[in-house]
């Protein structure tokens, strides 16, 4: 084997009093995409501002040798460090929106990138300014590169920055989770890219990334972070065949998938220890399931689990390997019976529109409509979970929240039990509102940092006069916590005092504490790790089998949708394209869009055989949609006729309806 | 009684404002994500060395505005069931600094002359009438020899400085003593914790400003029992009696009309945020048409108008602070009218965008009604803004008012303010030679006040800055 393009060796890094990067060690051959895996808070970006030494301004690297192509970076003078950034070493981070200058042309601030490296003439620059552009896939380049950063969708400016980084013409790129704040057919869209970008120019990837499904798609080896230091490299197909590391296996049992509809999934307790102390055992002790006595007082040593596969592990000591141990018993339970599959809806909603006027100019007129929700229709029947799946912007939120009158629908109705909810005043909606509930995406944002845990929790209970004193209402709100998992004396401190997790648990007792029979979840582990997230839907399923809810599930992770949902309807620009039961949706979809979202959602199986339908552009503007079927601009299997008129609803079967001409004709 | 209390319309209202600072202190302390900003505001050295700056201001200001009559001397036993008092209405500053405010000369002085500035016509014990600068009736007049000034100055000087010190350090002792206590450590070890800076809240820079203050303090106030330190005005007045006494006018028009706007500003800025709608068109044309009238014009007018009143309703008006005074109310009202509009749109932008946040969201599914909601969950989120504007405009309230005076559309004319001082110099500053430190002493004074104010309001801002949060 030839000598590897970079070698990380023993590097340590501190900002403060944390070592957020512990006695690191990895090696990137050339052309080769390597993945650092691992949760929020556990090193990975620190480890790559590090090699790009970028740190901020309280991190100081310790020790250790980065040497790319022999060259060992951490004794270079800074400016010989400029030198290699940018040339040799170029970065790519997770939010394009902040990384682009808003005020400069697209074309302006690539040239800026090139000029730096080579120093060209203008027209050389300009040239190569429109090649890279080009390079990146982004169309019509001489007229994007006029334009500004706003005036680009996501996936565009984190091509942009791509081709800024590609403009030293790097050997090593270093992307910190580039795909994690776009969609998921833009994220196909851009894997895809730095897989040619790869195969063209022999560019070896460095890929910092928390979803195990991206991690199976694009890399070749992947080292898994806990803590600060590494636990387990391996190549990518030995790692997913057999995970050796407690906490890797942990964590693809933690990833909801249909398989495990039936069971829970394994939450990994705890959270991550903090790293400001000293370690003397394992970092995972306090969380592993399968912990020795010597785990707590002795570092585990390096171990050979195979052929380039290394695990720092106790249980691997010679005299007990034994791999298949290392797996933690699955907990099967027996699917919940499918209760409420035939009675009758709870909440039946019918052509909900939705349109935010667009104001402009001095008198205000309304030039215009933003069509958030263009006539959606929905049947949500008690105790049952129907998911609504769309990509961002496509308006699922909105329909949530129209739903619960936060937001005055336009047009459509909205029947709970018979009574129609839509153009209630606030008065009248009162009585509704006990039995309809909702919880937020951002758990951060999702309760006033001013009030107690007890009143964010009890707030509901006041104001429908529930629980008319305060003692009884923290009592209520005490035991509201218990049922969430949490200890009931959490009713005294501030929401800031606790993590994502435990935030969005208090979120859900908040929910619960007015007794509802509907609860819409909006995104409610998109913020969250794959272990907490883990928790959190076992939560919210247990819940459901014990109090017999109902839930109008919002998301965009249809591996959450296969797991917990009953039913599934598919948004696209406003409007259901496509609703059926899950296994219809999931295993037989129909709608060219719904296709695609399937085969764009990476897989956390690198020898799952998968026929990958990329999707082309961006979703247009809920203003102004296109006529005729909404995807058609997109749709790889787009006819002519499909311009001319909206294709009307076909069912399928009895619960399967598509929004599609081609559903008719291929039958 | 020797003496009867007299509560100025700006005295209630300023013992209103600090019952409310009082009772929002309090209140913060008992949260501690109201004390957390404040802590960080107490750990940064700008922050305490302003607030002891600050402190001395808001001290005179307070003692200036503790108004009474005194009883009239003259009461000789005859009948006693009816006291009657002086018409004069004083305040403990006027008490305190009787000796200053009694010790007027004919005219201009200079800085611890004992000369008048302007030549009269003396005559002589032998009948011969001399032009010279006549001897001032106060200023030096314990000098057998005008010549050896110098050194009594100095002596004085040097002996107050050290008497001011020795406050001090009764004061650094209290201090040391009462912080040794909280910790349970003995005083000396926390005398050299502040001596070598290693105390969380930086007493050491807080000590260092209040020994120059008291030690300047000290001394000025032993000169100016003999001395006019700042020298003396037009009508012969001391310019640091003025100056003193203009410290209340600034800083009242400073807090006050801030507090005056606050209810409007919250209201309608809160209203407009949160019902949008017509409720938010109507409020915005009310203060975009507000703001395209000239705030001068509209103070102009407001304050001519009510000149023209008083003068008309001269009998309404027990005595000429009664009416000075509500001329300086009427100016913060005015005032506050003209600036509330910066407040309310803040406020209405900052709405805006809580009322789209998750936990309004989730009180409203909860059924919460609009205004347990704006109470609960938009106002406490708010104050911090109403905070950081208040001690924001405070400087440029205080420089306002000067400039306003200054063309005459601002507090009376019988009134100290720094502004009419100002004026008031303005012709001088043509004379031959020039009389420079009436405004001089305004200038310091001020400069002084509004240095510290907007050094204070940085420091405020930065500790509410959640950007800033993480790094402090
Ligand atoms: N500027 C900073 N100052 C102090 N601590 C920091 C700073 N930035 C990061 N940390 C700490 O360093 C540790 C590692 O952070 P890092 O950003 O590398 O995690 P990550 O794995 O990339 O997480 P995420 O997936 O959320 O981006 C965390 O404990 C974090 O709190
Ligand atoms: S070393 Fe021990 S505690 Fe750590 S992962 Fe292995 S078994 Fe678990
Ligand atoms: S109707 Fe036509 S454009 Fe629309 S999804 Fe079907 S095939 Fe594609
Ligand atoms: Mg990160």
């Amino acid at each position: 084997m030839s000598a590897p393009l970079l070698e990380v060796e023993g590097l340590s890094t501190t900002i403060g009093a944390a070592r957020v990067v512990d006695d690191l060690r990895l090696e990137l051959a050339r052309g080769e995409t390597f993945a650092l895996l691992g949760e929020s808070g556990c090193g990975k970006s620190m480890t790559a501002l590090s090699l790009m030494r970028l740190l901020p301004p309280a991190g100081r690297i310790e020790s250790g040798a980065v040497r790319l192509d022999g060259v060992d970076l951490l004794r270079l003078s800074e400016a010989e460090m400029r030198r290699v950034r940018g040339a040799r070493l170029a970065m790519i981070f997770q939010e394009p929106q902040t990384s682009l200058n808003p005020v400069m042309r697209i074309g302006a601030q690539i040239a800026e990138a090139v000029r730096l490296h080579a120093g060209a003439a203008a027209a050389a620059v300009d040239a190569r300014v429109l090649e890279l552009l080009h390079a990146v896939g982004i169309p019509d380049p001489e007229r994007r590169a006029r334009e500004y950063p706003h005036q680009l969708s996501g996936g565009m400016k984190q091509r942009v920055m791509i081709a800024m980084a590609l403009a030293g013409d790097p050997e090593l790129l270093i992307a910190d989770e580039p795909t994690t704040a776009l969609d998921v057919t833009i994220q196909a869209q851009v894997l895809g890219l730095l897989k040619t970008l790869q195969q063209q120019s022999g560019l070896a990837v460095l890929l910092i990334t928390h979803d195990l499904g991206v991690v199976a798609e694009t890399a070749e080896r992947l080292a898994v972070m806990y803590a600060g230091e590494i636990v387990e490299t391996a190549t990518t197909a030995a790692f997913f065949a057999a995970p050796a590391h407690p906490y890797s296996r942990m964590l693809l049992d933690s990833l909801p998938t249909a398989d495990k509809r039936g069971a829970r999934l394994a939450a990994i307790p705890g959270r991550v220890p903090p790293l400001d102390r000293a370690f003397t055992g394992c970092r995972f002790v306090e969380r592993c399931p399968r912990a020795l006595a010597r785990c707590a007082e002795q570092l585990p040593p390096w171990h050979e689990a195979g052929a380039g596969h290394w695990v720092r592990c106790h249980l691997w000591d010679a005299d007990q390997v034994d791999a298949a141990t290392v797996a933690a018993p699955a907990v099967a339970e027996g699917e919940q019976a499918p209760a409420g599959e035939d009675a009758a809806p709870l909440l039946e909603v019918a052509d909900l529109k939705v349109h935010f006027p667009i104001h402009r100019g001095v008198l205000r007129r309304v030039v215009g409509q933003v069509r958030a929700v263009d006539g959606v229709s929905l049947q949500l029947r008690p105790g049952r979970t129907l998911a609504l799946v769309g990509e961002s912007g496509c308006g699922k939120t909105t329909a949530g929240k129209a739903l619960l009158q936060l937001i005055a629908p336009t047009a459509g109705s909205i029947r709970y039990q018979g009574h129609e909810l839509a153009g209630l005043g606030h008065r009248r909606m009162r009585r509704f509102r006990k039995d309809l509930q909702i919880i937020f995406q951002d758990p951060h944002a999702s309760m006033n940092p001013r009030m107690l845990v007890g009143d964010v929790i009890g707030e509901g209970l006041q104001a429908l006069g529930l629980a008319r004193t305060r003692p009884e209402r923290l009592r209520r709100a005490a035991e509201l916590l218990e049922l969430v998992g949490m200890p009931g004396a959490a009713v005294e401190r501030y929401p800031h005092e606790f993590s994502g997790g435990q935030r969005q648990r208090i979120c859900i007792a908040r929910a619960l504490a007015v007794d509802p029979r509907v609860i819409v979840c909006d995104e409610p582990t998109s913020a969250l790790d794959v272990s907490v997230q883990a928790q959190i839907l076992n939560l919210l399923k247990d819940l459901q089998a014990r109090l017999g809810l109902s839930y109008l599930f919002i998301t965009h992770d249809l591996s959450v949708v296969a797991y917990l949902a009953h039913e599934v309807a598919v948004m696209y620009l406003g409007r259901v394209v496509e609703r059926g039961r899950v296994d219809e949706i999931l295993e037989r979809p129909r709608h060219p869009y719904t296709r695609a979202l399937l085969s764009a959602v990476p897989v956390a199986d690198p020898r799952a055989e998968r026929r990958t339908l990329r999707l082309e552009g961006d979703m247009p503007s809920p203003s102004a949609p296109p006529p005729g079927c909404h995807f058609h601009p997109r749709c790889p299997e787009a006819r002519p006729e499909c311009a001319l008129a909206y294709p009307e609803g076909r069912a399928v079967s009895a619960t399967h309806r598509v929004h599609c001409l081609l559903v008719e004709a291929g039958r | 009684m020797p003496l009867m209390p007299v509560v100025l319309w700006t005295d209630a209202l300023l013992y209103l404002l600090l019952a409310l600072l009082g009772g929002f202190a309090w209140h913060a302390a008992r949260h501690e994500h109201l004390r957390a900003p404040w802590r960080r505001v107490a750990r940064s050295r700008i922050g305490v060395v302003t607030l002891v700056v600050l402190g001395c201001y808001l001290l005179v200001a307070v003692l200036d505005s503790v108004h009474l009559r005194l009883r009239l001397a003259d009461q000789s036993g005859a009948t006693s069931a009816e006291t009657r008092y002086s018409p004069e209405v004083l305040s403990l500053l006027d008490l305190a600094l009787a000796g200053l405010r009694s010790q007027s000369e004919k005219t201009y002085s200079a800085p611890f002359a004992t000369h008048l500035y302007v030549k009269e016509a003396i005559e002589l014990p032998d009948g011969r009438v001399l032009r010279d600068y006549p001897r001032l009736v106060h200023g030096g007049a314990h000098l057998d020899d005008p010549a050896a000034r110098g050194l009594d100055i100095l002596w004085r000087g040097l002996l107050g400085a050290l008497l001011g010190l020795a406050l001090w350090g009764a004061i650094l002792f209290a201090l040391s003593a009462a912080l040794a206590r909280r910790r349970g450590i003995t005083p000396a070890l926390m005398r050299a914790r502040i001596k070598a800076g290693r105390t969380e809240v930086p007493w050491r820079a807080a000590l260092l400003t209040l020994a120059s203050i008291l030690a300047l303090g000290g001394a000025v106030a032993l000169l100016a029992g003999h001395y006019h330190v700042l020298g003396t005005d037009k009508v012969g007045e001391d310019v640091l009696y003025q100056a003193l006494k203009s410290v209340r006018t600034g800083l009242l028009i400073g807090t006050l009309t801030t507090l005056v706007m606050l209810p409007a500003a919250l209201l309608l800025g809160i209203m407009a945020g949160y019902f949008r709608g017509w409720v938010d068109d109507l409020i915005q044309y009310l203060y975009t048409t507000l703001n395209a009238i000239p705030g001068v014009l509209l103070i102009a007018a407001a304050v001519l108008m009510l000149q023209v009143y008083m003068s008309n309703h001269a009998e309404d008006f027990a005595s000429l602070v009664e009416r000075a005074d509500l001329r300086l109310l009427f100016l913060c009202l005015i005032l506050g009218v003209t600036s509330w509009t910066g407040l309310c749109r803040l406020l209405r932008g900052e709405t805006l965008k809580l009322r789209e946040s998750d936990y309004v969201q989730a009180a409203s599914a909860l059924g919460v009604g609009h205004f347990t909601i704006i109470g609960r969950h938009i106002l406490p989120n708010v104050m911090h803004i109403v905070l950081i504007t208040l001690v924001l405009d405070f400087s440029g309230l205080v420089l306002a008012e000067a400039v306003l005076s200054y063309v005459n559309i601002g507090v009376d004319p019988t009134m100290n303010s720094w502004g009419n001082m100002i004026n008031g110099a303005r012709l001088e500053l043509a004379r031959e030679p020039v009389v420079w430190w009436s405004l001089s002493a305004a200038f310091v004074f001020m400069f002084t006040l509004v240095l510290a104010a907007n050094l204070f309001a940085d420091v405020v801002r930065d500790a509410f800055d959640p950007r800033l949060r993480g790094a402090a």
